[in-house]
């Protein structure tokens, strides 16, 4: 055993359970205290597709500094799982502890860490608790446990409870009184022999947690979405939905449908797009592929309808329940034929709230789909985020002509004439009753007035105004987010929810002399900001979670001419990145 | 019937304002028989155009609406996929009246689970399927409404039972099923008026008769074959709920059945020999297995039921349709993100 001096808020904790044992619970609860504490802090779920059995493990990471990227090494590790055990016995860095249930009986040959034994079952067995819920409670043993040997402030661990069960006294009263029994045994029954614990701090003041799912659906409501197929993006939405979208007579300004499948689930959104609605649906892995006839029919018959893909790891069903950027250039070409779209790449909470609501905007005034990329790790963890901001600008609903529009022209438009020169039409909407709007919408050939052609040069000139329109897409996509100010000759590249280890991994480099700028790509197309920064810098790296480099590939097809300079760094592991893999990769590279 | 004025209808229009492009079908395509009847039931009922929305999938059949309505808004959309785009967008605007024209490979190959799924909802359209039996459109392959046996020069014989659309309507609970055959012009006018006014799905299996790669003497979907073994359930006329109720000289009292249509109006049936009842769903199921039995066309309307809401209506929507809603009325206000930040932990 190796004494350390005291570590205070610089620690990650990883918990291993089983799935559906209700360890959600206990662990958010953890994490929530931690933030009350006022101590930077994040949770990773990691767990199986499986509904019941198979281990599941939560990582919360406490950083005074506030590096809240997840990171591979393991100070604390809770074990409740004997199939996990020697796996997550051997995790515990040097110096670090370990908690397991006494039940497990396995041989522990380890003398470089602190090792806590708790009698779960029997502190379960004599919880003041009604054998019903007893099963509900036995994570708050390690709760309790965790709470007295940290130093957490165990009002917060309340606060937490009563936000959990949104101030229900019965279950609250019934985990507490389980934490309360395991902080007595603690305080009996354990010397404290590792060095980590936490104390109060002030960082996250205005700050609340959520995660990107949840703001998606409330950018959307705020954005006004008018029609979605239900999803479990949309679960939030429908939760939001009735209690912000009635108007002054109770009725719904939106509408949710429970769609039979993917297929079903965008075609109803293009529909409700085409008819003039804000619209949106979302989707992960396999979904995402039965979209694509969808998608190819609402770029060329230019509907607007906006598709959250939430990624995880595929092809096929690939690893269902672990993050992943790998939908990237399926995304981009979606759909045969001629066919690039427009993607939005959110890289926190706050932009899943933003995006969720611009997307709209921005598929209105283009009149095509918006793919909005998140990822496992970012829509369905909790993040410390700022308060949603209301939205600063007015809604832009693009170039839809009425009756008063139409009368003023004379009834003289097409639907796929370019009068701006910019490559977006005028459209109409059905229930218009002018004479003049209608038209017939269709995914075959067709003049700029809607009529069907087989003509060669309607076809060409028809994909040539796609083209400028696709130009035109670069100035009403979000700029990337660019930190030039080391005025280094490396440049690093990334977007979505990389970010977190990116500055995490630029400050480490930066001890180990190793300057870095950064530019985080917030949309498809690229616009001139993207292509000067990389102009800049002698080396980019191109950094995604990914197994062949999506993004440095899309990067080389926009700017073929500054591929040499392109350093890919992907990795595809199903976890959200960590700054030291960041670090060791950009330092061999650096040394060659 | 009664509601034309000399050369324009009750709305002024004439039926040149119903009127789309020049069809691109086989000439005798039994389609343009059915966009015919479906501009003169439009004209007739004095629909304004713009009130109509069309939808289709792909194929010969999904092809029509741009042969009719030409100033109604449409959407020829994907291949099996009519279903689920028009229920999004019949959203938009609830006073509309949505018009599908699907076929039978659109309908009962690639697009069963949408077309089964609409059903169920009771989303409120009307549902043509222009049922000829064969993919027209790449050279006349088995559909899957095809009869088991059938033999086409290029395919050679089916061996599979077929699909009965209007079993697969019933079974999934819609609320309007009727069968016709295109030849029949009068009934297939009289069919449209009152699926055009059912307040839910109505599903209209129209026989049309491929020229081109499906009208052997023979074969259930050709004309002659259609003609022989056509078993009307009854005679049909339309009556819009404005119009004095007229009776043409052959419907004699007690040989009339008028159902009552959700908005007032009324379908009146002449019954043949069988007193049958349309708005018995066991009899239309049975009466449906009994003439695939006896190799029986039975043309009419199979089914109907007024009783039960449509889809929209379970929405709880604002009587403005929602694609006019503005910012003010999108767009919760500031106060509102307010306390959804402080309910934030």
């Amino acid at each position: 055993m190796i004494k350390k001096a005291k570590v205070i808020n610089d620690f990650s904790i990883t918990i291993a359970t089983v799935n559906g044992s209700g360890s959600q619970t206990a662990n958010t609860t953890l994490m929530r205290a931690l933030f009350k504490m006022g101590i930077p802090v994040s949770g990773k779920n990691i767990f199986p597709s499986n509904i019941q059995g198979l281990p599941t493990w939560y990582t919360i990471r406490v950083n005074k500094d506030g590096f809240t990227a997840r990171k591979d090494e393991h100070e604390i590790v809770v074990c409740m799982n004997p199939t996990t055990f020697a796996e997550d016995l051997a995790k515990v860095l040097p110096g670090g502890a370990f908690y397991y249930a006494d039940h497990i009986k396995f041989p522990i040959k380890r003398d470089d860490i602190s090792i806590y034994p708790i009698p779960v079952k029997e502190l379960v067995k004599n919880a003041d608790v009604s054998p019903a819920l007893k099963d509900y409670i036995a994570n708050m043993v390690y709760v309790g446990v965790l709470t007295k040997m940290l130093n957490i402030d165990i009002k917060q661990i309340e606060t937490a409870l009563d936000f959990h069960f949104k101030g229900k006294p019965k279950p609250i009263e019934s985990n507490m009184s389980m934490v309360n029994a395991s902080i007595e045994w603690a305080e009996k029954n354990l010397n404290k022999t590792d060095p980590f614990q936490v104390e109060k701090l002030n960082k996250n003041e205005g700050l609340i947690m959520a995660d990107g799912s949840t703001a998606a659906a409330l950018g959307a409501i705020y954005g006004g979405v008018q029609f979605t197929p239900a999803t479990s993006l949309a679960e939030n939405l429908n939760e939001y939905l009735h209690q912000l979208r009635k108007d002054k007579d109770g009725k719904n300004t939106f509408a949710v449908v429970q769609a039979e499948d993917e297929l079903a689930a965008i075609g109803m959104a293009v529909g409700a797009g085409w008819a003039g609605l804000r619209s949106m649906t979302s989707t992960s892995g396999p979904g995402l592929s039965l979209m694509t006839e969808f998608a190819g029919l609402a770029y060329f018959a230019e509907i607007p309808v906006v598709i959250w893909d939430v990624q995880r790891i595929g092809p096929s069903t690939g690893l269902p329940t672990r993050t992943s950027q790998g939908d990237l250039t399926f995304t981009a070409f979606m759909g045969h034929g001629d066919t690039q779209h427009v993607i939005l790449l959110p890289g926190s909470v706050n932009e899943c709230f933003q995006f969720g609501n611009s997307a709209f905007d921005i598929a209105e005034q283009l009149q095509c789909p918006v793919f909005v990329l998140s990822d496992l790790d970012l829509g369905m963890n909790q993040w410390m985020a700022e308060s949603f901001q209301y939205p600063d600008k007015p809604m832009n609903r693009g170039k839809v002509l009425w009756e008063e529009d139409l009368e003023k022209i004379k009834g003289d438009w097409g639907r796929y004439r370019d009068v701006d020169g910019d490559g977006i039409p005028y459209r109409t909407v059905m229930g218009n009753q002018h004479p003049r709007s209608g038209y017939f919408a269709r995914g075959t050939g067709h003049t700029e007035m809607a009529r069907y052609s087989e003509d060669s040069k309607n076809w060409e000139s028809n994909m040539d105004r796609l083209r400028v329109k696709y130009d035109s897409a670069r100035s009403h996509v979000p700029s990337p987010i660019i930190d030039n100010s080391n005025k280094s000759e490396i440049g690093l590249v990334s977007f979505g929810s990389n970010d977190a280890a990116i500055v995490e991994a630029r400050y480490l480099l930066e001890k180990e002399g190793i300057r870095t700028d950064y530019m985080r790509l917030r949309a498809i197309p690229f616009n001139g900001d993207v292509r000067n920064f990389i102009e800049n810098y002698k080396r980019i790296y191109v950094i995604e979670a990914n197994h062949d480099g999506q993004m440095n590939q899309l990067l080389t097809l926009e700017m073929p001419e500054e591929a040499k300079k392109f350093r890919s760094l992907a990795l595809d592991n199903g976890l959200p990145l960590s700054a030291r893999w960041i670090v060791e990769n950009i330092q061999e590279l650096e040394v060659n | 019937m009664i509601t034309t004025i000399g050369n324009s209808n009750s709305i002024g229009l004439q039926k040149g304002d119903y009127k789309g492009q020049p069809t691109s079908l086989c000439q005798g395509c039994g389609h343009n028989s059915i966009s015919n009847q479906i501009i003169s039931a439009c004209y007739e009922l004095g629909i304004v155009p713009e009130k109509i929305v069309k939808f289709s999938g792909i194929g010969c059949s999904s092809k029509s609406p741009a042969y009719f309505l030409e100033r109604s808004f449409g959407f020829n959309s994907l291949h099996g996929r009519m279903a689920p785009l028009a229920t999004g967008a019949i959203f938009a605007d609830s006073s509309l009246r949505a018009l599908g024209v699907s076929g039978d490979g659109d309908t009962a190959s690639i697009g069963m689970s949408g077309f089964k799924h609409m059903v169920r909802r009771n989303a409120p359209m009307l549902y043509i399927v222009e049922n000829n039996g064969v993919y027209g459109l790449t050279k006349g392959q088995f559909s899957a409404t095809a009869e088991v046996g059938l033999t086409l020069k290029h395919q050679g014989t089916n061996p599979y039972m077929p699909v009965d659309i209007c079993m697969e309507a019933l079974i999934s609970n819609a609320t309007f099923v009727a069968r016709s055959f295109a030849g029949d012009a009068k009934q297939v006018k009289e069919l449209i008026k009152a699926g055009l006014t059912h307040d839910g799905i109505a599903v209209v299996d129209i026989i049309s008769p491929c020229v081109t790669f499906n009208n052997q003497e023979n074969a259930f979907h050709s004309y002659t074959w259609g003609k022989d073994h056509e078993a009307p359930l009854h005679e049909i006329s339309y009556v819009p709920k404005l119009d004095e109720i007229m009776l043409e000289d052959d419907f004699l009292p007690g040989t009339i059945n008028e159902v009552c249509m959700h908005d007032g109006s009324s379908i009146v049936l002449k019954k043949l020999e069988k007193d049958y009842d349309p708005t018995d769903r066991w009899q239309a199921i049975r009466m449906l297995e009994e003439a695939q039995e006896n190799n029986w066309l039975i043309t009419g309307l199979i089914y109907i039921n007024c009783d039960s809401d449509n889809f929209l209506k379970q929405h709880n929507l604002p009587k403005k349709p929602l694609n006019r809603l503005i910012e003010e009325e999108l767009r919760p206000s500031k106060d509102s993100l307010k306390k959804i930040n402080d309910s934030m932990f």
